[in-house]
């Protein structure tokens, strides 16, 4: 496969992913703004946001202050916007194009689809618009795609950069998600453990869908702990950074059989990922601090798709 | 009032080739007709055939106009067309091979040399070089015009790289997907064997130093280009690679492409960007989208490039004129399909009657395409014509003259039901090994009341064309 091939298969996955993280971000903040805050109005996260999804500094110079709505076209419909939903779809799409014939029919369908139906929404007035339908459209977006990958897909190289692509960019976004929370929305560490902790841990659930899951696997009351677990620990919760590291290991395990190669540094350092992750506790990573830990990740899994990058995305011999 | 060629109505009655569609558009209701037509639109840009129109901004993803109803060509009137195309691709290319060579149709004197070596499509570079088994250009699209039962005439040849193919074969695919009863009652030729036939051509003319089976691969100027849609359809169909000039290098002597195993070497290279841009270190410096160094392994038999740098002398519109000339010098044959008669203003006979003649003709620019820089004099108001007159006569050597011709249609589906409009016709001849037509081509159609001009940068269609079985 061309290694341009493999790099635009890796993007596509990449960026629907991210696609789907501005939205679930936009979620929180659209769930969090409705709820009555201590004194009087209603209490405002969108700041926090903005800069959790790296974009407050685009936002800032083109609108100023953080006005919900001017926010939701930003993160939802602005060109300007490198990482709004919009861009991360058509750049999808446009990839998709380039790669045309290494995806199958249904894929592209799915990912062309999208595109048209975005620039449809796009011409609608805002007002006729609920923040959640267009959220739950993006998740639909995503879904549908991981859906058509799963069953139209020949399981071979450019299956494998494509979930490589989901994977890795699934374990940053989560990282940084839960940074959010525990950076950028907690005003004050005595907090930790508090009521109003809990409630904050809960929405970043509901945005990730996981609130079912999370009863289910643990039940009783939630606790940071717990949470934690779930989403850093627990291989069986689908957006853990366990899962997406495990989820990493496996594709790039399947590229080095499919192509006969023997274990190379991205297999060694995917390896030892995961198996740091497998040796890591929930008390040690309080004892490190949530924030230096979810860093350090963010870090690693940046090192990994470096080494990903080299090893099979600029066509030199191994 | 020029009286038109009709290609299904001959006064009253249905010609022979139409018979199994008069029936299927009278029985047609107009609901039934606006909701296939809506379906086809969605097919088209579901499966993301678009076409992007140069230089007019607007939306890139713009479909080019689909008519339904399909041209119709029988078995008898094919053979004739067939046999003529053959033979005008074989004289092409042995033109190509001698005015890379010897020149010996200059030295005869049958064509001035000045038309040929001061061409601006002469590739000085390739001048002496033979590509494997002699052919320069391995798909020839030529385009064809209707004017009455048995009258075509060649309107110009296509010796880089004819565009247009995948509407051909989409126009059919849809065809069939939508209308499958059409195709039980009229036994009607295939055509997708295009890409299978097209990678046997390419593989045929692999370059000596390959000892193995060809690796062959499309080289496409990028996703920005309006023809891309065109070149990842064909590469999926041939599965062979699509590469960008980025995705090539050259060492030791071979091409070879990069990919996640690492190099693989690259034999045959159907490239559909101009010779100009092929290799900065041979052609243009500033070309971003070509491979430095290839034109050297080319050169030595490393690699073949389809069609060949330099074939574009051969369809160039001043050189046309001659191509009858070619068929008798190089195939002692009489030519089968006939020119359309050519001024040339470089002449300067041809060009005063030319600037007497304007409003009856049209002029075209000799290395013009694209239905641009064009004049139809007939259509045309007086400030055109007189503006065209003074360019003209500035530069007498840009331009060609050729009657207006009378223009065959065929029904066509307009907002009020069923019209007449002017259609040409653009079949694909592959040269290798062998020479090969498949019986269809793309049928272009003016969708303007009235207008003769089809190309699609100018508001034409494109029409599914049929040569029934016998």
């Amino acid at each position: 496969m061309l290694s341009r091939t493999a790099e635009n298969l890796f993007w596509i996955a990449r960026y629907m992913e991210r696609a789907e993280t501005m939205s679930r971000l936009l979620e929180v903040g659209a769930r969090i703004s409705l709820t009555p805050s201590a004194g009087h109005g209603y209490r405002s996260e969108w700041e926090s946001l903005l800069q959790a999804s790296g974009t407050a500094e685009g936002f800032a110079e083109k609108y100023g202050d953080p006005v919900q709505r001017n926010i939701e076209s930003y993160l939802f419909f602005d060109r300007d916007n490198p990482s709004s939903v919009i861009s991360c779809i058509e750049r999808a799409r446009e990839n998709a194009r380039i790669v045309r014939t290494a995806i199958t029919g249904q894929v592209w369908d799915t990912l062309n689809t999208a595109f048209q139906d975005i620039r449809q929404l796009e011409r609608k007035p805002r007002s006729e618009m609920e923040t959640s339908d267009l959220c739950d459209w993006v998740n639909r977006q995503s879904s549908l795609l991981r859906g058509t990958m799963d069953s139209s897909m020949l399981r071979n190289d450019g299956f494998s950069f494509m979930n490589l692509g989901y994977a890795l960019e699934r374990a940053d976004n989560t990282a940084r998600l839960i940074d959010v929370k525990y950076f950028v929305l907690l005003p004050s560490v005595s907090m930790v453990g508090s009521g109003f902790d809990n409630y904050q841990w809960q929405v970043l659930l509901r945005a990730m869908q996981s609130h079912r899951a999370f009863h289910w696997a643990y039940g009783g009351e939630i606790t940071a702990a717990k949470i934690v677990d779930f989403l850093i620990l627990n291989p069986s919760s689908p957006r853990s950074l366990m899962s997406a590291a495990q989820k990493a290991m496996r594709h790039i395990d399947s590229l080095s059989r499919f192509y006969n190669q023997p274990s190379g540094p991205a297999q060694e350092r995917v390896r030892g990922l995961v198996d740091a992750l497998k040796a890591t506790r929930v008390p040690e990573i309080f004892d490190e601090g949530m924030h230096e830990f979810l860093t350090r990740f963010i870090h690693d899994i940046g090192d990994l798709t470096a080494l990903v990058q080299r090893t099979y995305l600029t066509g030199e011999a191994q | 009032m020029t009286d038109y060629f009709n290609e299904m109505f001959d006064g009253g009655k249905v010609r022979p080739p139409y018979n199994g569609l008069d029936g299927w558009t009278r029985e047609m209701p107009a609901e039934f007709r606006a909701m296939k037509q809506a379906e086809a639109e969605a097919l088209f840009r579901r499966i993301g055939i678009t076409f992007a129109v140069y230089g007019e901004g607007g939306d890139p993803d713009r479909l080019i106009p689909f008519d339904m109803f399909p041209r119709v060509f029988t078995q008898m009137e094919w053979r004739k067309l067939e046999r003529g195309i053959k033979q005008r691709a074989r004289a092409l290319n042995a033109f190509l091979l001698d005015v890379y060579g010897r020149g010996e149709i200059v030295r005869a004197g049958r064509i001035p040399a000045r038309l040929v070596y001061q061409n601006d499509a002469y590739e000085r570079a390739v001048s002496g070089f033979v590509p494997p088994r002699g052919i320069y250009s391995h798909i020839v699209g030529i385009d064809l015009v209707r004017t009455g039962p048995d009258q075509f005439y060649v309107l110009e040849d296509n010796c880089r790289t004819p565009s247009g193919v995948s509407y051909m074969l989409e126009n059919r695919e849809i065809m069939m997907r939508m209308f499958p009863n059409l195709f039980r009652e009229n036994r009607i030729e295939p055509v997708d064997g295009y890409a299978d036939a097209l990678r046997r051509t390419m593989a045929s003319v692999a370059p000596a130093k390959c000892d193995a089976e060809p690796t062959i691969a499309i080289l496409t100027p990028g996703h920005f280009n309006s023809a891309y849609y065109e070149h990842s359809f064909l590469a999926d169909l041939m599965g062979v690679e699509l590469v960008e000039g980025a995705d090539l290098f050259v060492e030791g002597g071979f091409c070879w492409m990069r990919t996640t195993e690492g190099p693989k070497k690259l034999d045959v290279i159907y490239r559909r960007i101009d010779d100009a841009f092929l290799d900065p270190l041979c052609f243009r410096p500033d070309s971003m989208l070509g491979v430095p160094g290839l034109m050297d392994v080319y050169r030595s038999g490393g690699v073949t490039i389809c069609s060949a740098p330099g074939a574009g002398v051969a369809d160039d519109k001043a050189i046309y004129t001659y191509v009858p000339e070619m068929v008798r010098f190089y195939l002692g044959e009489e030519p089968l399909l006939e020119n359309v008669p050519t001024w040339q203003c470089a002449k300067k006979d041809d060009c005063k009657y030319v600037l007497e003649h304007l409003p009856e003709l049209v002029i075209k620019e000799v290395h013009g395409s694209g239905g641009y820089g064009m004049l139809v004099g007939p259509k045309s108001t007086k400030e055109q014509i007189e503006a065209f007159r003074h360019k003209i006569i500035d530069d007498p050597d840009n331009y060609i003259a050729q009657p207006t011709l009378a223009l065959s249609t065929t029904p066509t589906f307009v907002e009020e039901g069923v019209a007449p409009r002017h259609v040409d016709l653009r079949p694909y001849c592959l040269v290798g090994d062998k020479i090969e037509l498949v019986p269809g081509g793309l049928t272009r159609v003016a969708l303007t009341e009235g207008s003769l001009v089809v190309n699609s940068s100018q508001g034409g269609g494109v029409k599914d064309t049929w040569v029934l079985a016998e």
